[in-house]
């Protein structure tokens, strides 16, 4: 091969990541929102059809339409994804085509067009329906969402921690669909992105209702989106801080060298500090400016000081060939997903507390600002714990099976160019129409509803 | 469990069968979009109100074909894909503009109403025009050259005008009064791009390569392609001679036009399926060379044959449930 081909190659392999990257990051923030938000909204519902008051119905109406245009950013942005599977990266499926193909088939003939078809129900068909059909309708669009994610998280999970499978002549077979669906990592990622999923929706309902609740929308309907939401959230952080510490441990156990590089630990070794602060550097491969607490690192993972933790060191090949992810993304994205993790935590409990002390429609203007401040802080939190697993897998594609560089297609890289480009600018025109109109149907709130007429939004007797 | 030789003629089939009912289902949403330009506001909104609770589905077809291209022919997939790379771009920008469009119009400020109708038909355009020159650049072989662009060109145009038949056919089925008797107007005018598309393709497909010549001319097998073109050719003048008389008294025939668009459209896709059969690459990948492995495809077609009753189910619940002349879209 010669130097400029092999240049090329390396360009459209550059390129073609970062197509990928910036398309399934816009991507996973809309399943983000609709997995949990189906659910919150078969809950709005079911208060409704039990209580008839009148604030249930009425924000049921106006989170569907945050569902609706959600879950029409995830679709398209999804479809993306499934084509650029074969244009940018022929070598995933023609490697792994035997066990990830039944999975993706699985998921549209499962989950997809149950959500698009009762989707139509849900949105449109509430004076066509009675009304126990469109509970039902509800209750199969949050239930495909989550079976959606179900399918898609064991193929991730699979990517990363390959079980059932045999490689025959450089192709992948499946010997054993039960080891390959409860793989090693599916049941700990799985449960880890469903609580992403409900944080993300707790903050966007408690962030938009106190911005209502700032505007001066009194009604029932925000101080009750405002109670639920930080309740919501109260709840499931301290799960989640359970759940992800046992994703970790799994990972420890499987990908020891994607822990290493969160820990930003270059040496196998005991009593390792968990760092705060440290600038990892792959050239002296060393930290500089690090900040930690003693053995703590140790704890955490060992739960024991004298731990021993695995160190980036030991996968370097004796040839000098790096098999163990970029250092300082993973170990940064890491941070900053505990980080906004621990924000929340303290958001949260504070909210529960004070409405405990002087309910829902008396908190303070700062702490209601600082949730408006926190809406979308399920997103930044998700990006960064998907940059975390994902940068964190490479240079594999699918764990020891197959390398990102060997699944790349053979486009000009001219050609990559020009279509991450408009994708990009699409992307960024789209998320900015996406928060401005999410605002804006925010501050038409409580004037936005005619009078509740049709069969489908009557409770039932 | 399934046979290695059966296996993959079945998931040609079912992708064949998803193809189709995506082309004309999502065929007409796009009509639709592509007719935009020609209504004013109230009629955009009812137009809009026509398909708000298909569209969603009917683009899930898409991913259907697609996954069962991915899944069931991955070498396919790969050799198709990349040679379209950026014809499917344009196509998925489209229908990413078509899609958010849709929501957004209904959702964001009264002032940005206008630049986000420009998107759904802009989108729409882009969508039906990128899937047209991928079907002329298909039938070609996937060969890059002047001249197969030029027919994809062709195509691209053709297929355009064939959705905005479709699309007025859809209208003139749900809708009345003045839009509907624009609806007729605008199904006068793609009639004829149907028909000139129809005819290039027609023309085209059997020049391509001498295999598909004789599997059109040769007998007996002339016999068994000829009610094909009979057929259109007899559909055609029925249309013509319906939309003529359009809109009846008491809405009779109002059906007619969208059921006869899905007739020609149902007849060209198989003069098309009959003329490349066997091969998924055209003359270059038979749909056994490309297969993936019988494990793989057994394993799929289990959870196809149980679950695609229940689609096809709740899909004719829906349009069950959203029959008759389309209103004002409400969410209540």
């Amino acid at each position: 091969m010669g130097e400029e081909r092999k240049r090329c190659i390396m360009d459209t392999l550059l390129l073609s990541r970062i197509q990928f990257a910036a398309n399934i990051s816009f991507h996973i923030l809309f399943p983000t929102i609709t997995i949990a938000l189906g659910w919150v909204l078969l809950f709005f519902k079911l208060r409704f059809n039990r209580t008839g008051e009148r604030k249930w119905m009425d924000l049921y109406m106006f989170w569907v339409k945050v569902f609706a245009l959600s879950f029409a950013l995830g679709v398209v942005s999804g479809i993306t994804m499934s084509f650029q599977f074969g244009t940018n990266w022929p070598g995933f499926m023609e490697t792994v085509g035997n066990i990830a193909g039944p999975l993706l088939a699985y998921e549209v003939l499962t989950a997809f067009f149950l959500e698009a078809v009762f989707l139509g129900i849900m949105l449109f068909g509430a004076s066509r329906v009675p009304g126990w059909l469109h509970t039902t309708a509800t209750f199969l669009v949050a239930f495909g969402t989550t079976m959606s994610a179900f399918w898609i998280l064991v193929l991730n999970s699979w990517m990363h921690t390959p079980a059932g499978h045999e490689v025959v002549d450089g192709v992948v077979v499946a010997r054993d669909w039960w080891a390959i669906i409860f793989n090693p990592s599916m049941p700990y990622r799985l449960a880890h992105m469903l609580l992403a999923s409900g944080l993300t929706v707790a903050f966007l309902i408690a962030g938009l209702s106190a911005y209502r609740w700032l505007r001066g929308d009194r009604a029932p309907a925000t101080a009750t989106g405002l109670r639920v939401g930080v309740m919501l959230g109260a709840v499931l952080i301290p799960i989640q801080i359970l759940a992800g510490d046992m994703h970790g441990l799994n990972t420890l156990e499987h990908q020891p060298q994607k822990v290493a590089a969160m820990e930003g630990n270059w040496e196998t070794q005991g009593n390792v500090p968990l760092l705060l602060f440290a600038l990892p550097d792959e050239d002296t491969r060393s930290n500089a400016f690090e900040i930690g607490i003693p053995s703590m690192a140790s704890v955490i993972l060992k739960h024991d000081p004298a731990g021993v933790v695995p160190g980036l060191n030991d996968f370097v090949a004796e040839d000098g060939t790096v098999m163990h992810p970029p250092v300082a993304p993973v170990f940064w994205s890491f941070r900053v997903m505990v980080g906004v993790g621990m924000l929340m935590l303290v958001v949260a409990w504070a909210g529960a507390f004070l409405m405990w002390r002087r309910g829902a429609e008396s908190l303070p203007r700062p702490y209601l600002w600082g949730l408006t401040g926190m809406t979308f802080a399920g997103w930044v939190a998700t990006l960064a714990g998907w940059y975390t697993t994902e940068i964190g897998r490479q240079p594999w594609l699918v764990q020891g099976v197959l390398t990102v560089e060997q699944a790349v297609g053979d486009i000009a890289s001219g050609m990559v160019l020009s279509t991450l480009l408009a994708y990009m600018a699409i992307y960024v025109a789209l998320l900015a129409a996406y928060i401005g109109v999410l605002f804006h149907l925010a501050r038409r709130g409580g004037v936005l509803y005619e009078p509740v007429s049709s069969p489908g939004m009557q409770p039932a007797e | 469990m399934f046979d290695p030789v059966v296996l993959p003629f079945i998931f040609a089939a079912l992708m064949g069968v998803s193809i189709l009912l995506y082309v004309v289902l999502d065929g007409f949403d796009l009509g639709v979009g592509l007719l935009f330009p020609f209504a004013d506001e109230a009629e955009r909104d009812r137009m809009i109100a026509s398909i708000g609770p298909f569209w969603d589905a009917n683009e899930t077809w898409l991913v259907l074909a697609i996954g069962l291209l991915l899944v069931a022919f991955p070498v396919a997939h790969g050799d198709i894909l990349t040679a379209l790379y950026l014809p499917v771009a344009v196509m998925l920008i489209g229908l990413i503009l078509r899609g958010v469009a849709f929501e957004f119009r209904a959702k964001a400020p009264l002032g940005h109403k206008r630049p986000w109708d420009v998107a759904f038909w802009a989108g729409s355009s882009m969508t039906a025009l990128s899937q047209g020159f991928m079907l002329g650049m298909y039938i070609m072989g996937l060969q890059w050259t002047w001249p197969t662009v030029a027919f994809a060109t062709l195509t691209a145009g053709a297929l355009a005008v064939a959705y905005s038949f479709i699309g007025a056919g859809w209208i003139i089925l749900k809708t009345d009064g003045a839009l509907q008797r624009k609806a007729v107007d605008w199904a006068k005018g793609g009639i004829w791009g149907v028909v000139l598309g129809m005819g290039a393709v027609s023309a085209a497909t059997p020049l391509v390569s001498q295999r598909i010549f004789d599997k059109w001319f040769s007998f007996p097998e002339v016999a068994l392609l000829a009610p094909l073109p009979l057929l259109s050719g007899a559909l055609v003048v029925s249309l013509w001679w319906a939309l003529r008389r359009l809109p009846m008294e008491g809405d009779r025939f109002a059906w007619y036009p969208f059921v006869g668009a899905t007739a020609l459209m149902v007849l060209g896709f198989g003069g098309m399926a009959y003329s490349f059969y066997p091969y998924i690459v055209p003359e270059q990948l038979t749909i056994w060379e490309a297969a993936s492995s019988t494990e793989a495809l057994s394993i799929i077609l289990v959870g196809t044959l149980f679950v695609l009753p229940v689609i096809l189910g709740y899909t004719v619940l829906a349009y069950f449930i959203f029959r008759g002349k389309a209103t004002k879209l409400s969410y209540d």
